[in-house]
């Protein structure tokens, strides 16, 4: 029998809409697998059993009357612990954020309330993001629900709370890749919107030029849904921009005749591990014959992206977490001599060594002496990262290559450097660029673990890559399988 | 390049953290990585590239200058733990 919580929103919603299961039913399904399965893979911070619940009853209500209307009504959401909830904890899975309760919501959350979302819990991640495994957590660390020996990928738990039926789908932010090597490591779709098409107010901010909400789901359908209800300027972030509304779901049409698809060379190189480097020429034939024409072509500057991202990311965190110095909100230390002191054991106490870290190495390249050297250097690199990708475009309609080179790594084997994770270097030109970007399972390597597909597209056409990504889905099957936890 | 504990010290106070002798020695050994790494991108002619602090070209966002409802005091005040007639409480910086 298929389990309530295999089910994708769609699915779930049409269930709903024909009363052949009510909202609080659906709830309480979905939590009481997390009691039973979370303890596993610790995908979440923060449950809210009880919140969750009444607000079911409300949104059955508001159906029964025929006043909730929204494709996502009574579906349940997981967002990650970033994003600003009012009244419900919002850690950051930092020590810094541990009592922290925002007197606000964040945009995308008010948005997805508005279509009768249920939020069920908030989701574990790296310490403020950083990190690409959810090992570094100041509570515990993330287990894929493929295989609890092995990581979920991160900044966050959504691949593994997808992937694991924990929720209907899941909201995070995408700083380098954090939606889309978890979803790659948990054989689940993301999708990082191109910068500006959504809101990031109340995003609790790490790299504020890099990072965008996108949504994690089991399928395209899903991911086109979600970004329908999150979409849009939000006069409150002076970096949303105007463009129209565009109904997303218009996008899942079977027929890619004709579309012209890059692979760059640099992203199918020996270093990617070859059941990885099989699954994507697999899906680039199965793209060709579906009638898309594919081509490899050369992105040197690829190679490079990894750097200028360390920079500037870590250049844009310790200038962004300069905000917590013990004062109006967060971690305050119990004892301290004078201001100064307050703000240095504040900080030095309430921030893990990751952040530390990183804080450290973004102050550095902002320093005097090294400032033009690196991030005025790195700021530069972007420049050539987007004017490739601006060239390729002129081509192609999507580029296409693995999300991450390998599959899920065992935990505890963390990659040989800790700040810099050179299998980054596939997402962040994403990120750098502004370019929206999916990741779609495309197969499963000998140990039964997920691989990533990942499609890049033009800036605010992620009705392309929804289109290939479900023309993709709809020829294959590899969205159907799900993870037995 | 060769970085000292001195740096490290310099850049810790900068950054308003306080660092363990242990912290400091771990982060001369990783940065000097961290950094040569970083010293490829010297590979790349930039003489003449302009730097892209921003991928939209943003010009400032203006809005009319009208009065709206804010958040309330003590809703803000909640999330510190020293406040004193409705305002946050810090150490004495003047004598």
């Amino acid at each position: 029998m298929v389990e309530l919580c295999d089910l994708t929103v769609h699915q779930l919603s049409d269930l709903i809409k024909n009363k052949k299961i009510g909202v609080v039913e659906l709830t309480k399904t979905v939590i009481d697998r997390i009691k039973k399965a979370d303890e596993k893979i610790a995908s979440y911070i923060t449950v809210l059993e009880e919140d969750a619940i009444k607000q079911s009853e409300k949104i059955q209500d508001k159906i029964n009357k025929k006043n909730a209307n929204s494709p996502l009504a009574g579906i349940p959401m997981a967002l990650a612990d970033n994003i600003c909830t009012k009244g419900i904890k919002t850690t950051c899975a930092s020590k810094m954020l541990e009592n922290f309760i925002p007197p606000y919501s964040a945009t995308v959350y008010d948005s997805l309330l508005s279509e009768d979302v249920v939020l069920i819990g908030k989701l574990n991640m790296d310490e403020f993001s950083m990190g690409s495994l959810t090992e570094n957590s100041y509570y515990k660390p993330c287990k894929n629900p493929w295989n609890t020996d092995r990581v979920a990928g991160g900044s966050n738990g959504g691949g593994a709370a997808v992937a694991a039926g924990l929720t209907g789908f899941a909201l995070a932010s995408d700083t380098g890749g954090s939606i889309r090597q978890p979803a790659s490591f948990c054989g689940v779709v993301a999708l990082k919107p191109t910068y500006g098409l959504v809101s990031r107010y109340g995003l609790i901010a790490s790299a504020s030029s890099l990072e965008q909400i996108g949504p994690i789901t089991k399928d395209v359908t899903d991911c086109a849904l979600v970004l329908n209800a999150i979409q849009g300027h939000d006069k409150r972030d002076s970096t949303s921009i105007k463009v129209g509304y565009t109904d997303y779901t218009s996008a899942l049409v079977d027929d890619i005749k004709g579309m012209v698809i890059g692979i760059p060379k640099e992203y199918i190189t020996q270093e990617v591990e070859p059941e990885v480097k099989n699954a994507v020429l697999n899906a680039v034939k199965i793209l060709t014959n579906l009638g898309a024409k594919c081509e490899e072509f050369s992105l040197p500057i690829a190679k490079y992206a990894a750097l200028a991202y360390y920079i500037i990311s870590s250049a844009e965190a310790s200038s962004n977490l300069a905000r917590y110095d013990g004062v109006k909100y967060g971690y305050r230390a119990k004892e301290y001599r004078d201001l100064l002191d307050l703000y240095i054991k504040s900080r030095s106490e309430g921030f893990g060594k990751e952040v530390k870290k990183r804080i450290i190495l973004g102050t550095f390249v902002l320093s005097s002496g090294y400032y033009d050297k690196y991030y005025k250097k790195a700021l530069k690199v972007r420049t050539l990262i987007n004017e490739a990708f601006i060239k390729a475009f002129n081509k192609y309609d999507a580029i296409i290559g693995p999300t991450v080179p390998r599959t899920a790594y065992k935990t505890g084997e963390k990659p040989k450097e800790s700040i810099i994770n050179i299998d980054d270097m596939y997402t962040v030109s994403a990120n750098i660029a502004g370019l929206p970007s999916m990741s779609i399972p495309c197969g499963m390597d000998k140990n039964g673990l997920p691989i990533g597909l990942q499609l890049v597209g033009k800036p605010f056409r992620e009705s392309n890559l929804l289109k290939l990504a479900y023309t993709f889905e709809q020829n294959t099957d590899f969205h159907k399988r799900r993870a037995r936890i | 390049m060769k970085l000292t504990k001195d740096t490290i010290e310099h850049i810790a106070e900068l950054a308003r953290l306080d660092l363990t002798d242990n912290e400091k020695e771990e982060l001369v050994f990783e940065m000097e990585k961290v950094i040569s790494h970083f010293d490829k991108l010297g590979e790349l002619d930039t003489l003449y590239v302009k730097a892209t602090e921003h991928i939209i070209p943003l010009k400032n966002v203006f809005r009319e200058d009208e009065v709206e409802n804010s958040f309330n005091r003590e809703k803000m005040l909640k999330n510190t733990s020293k406040k004193e007639d409705g305002c946050f409480k810090v150490p004495k910086i003047l004598e």
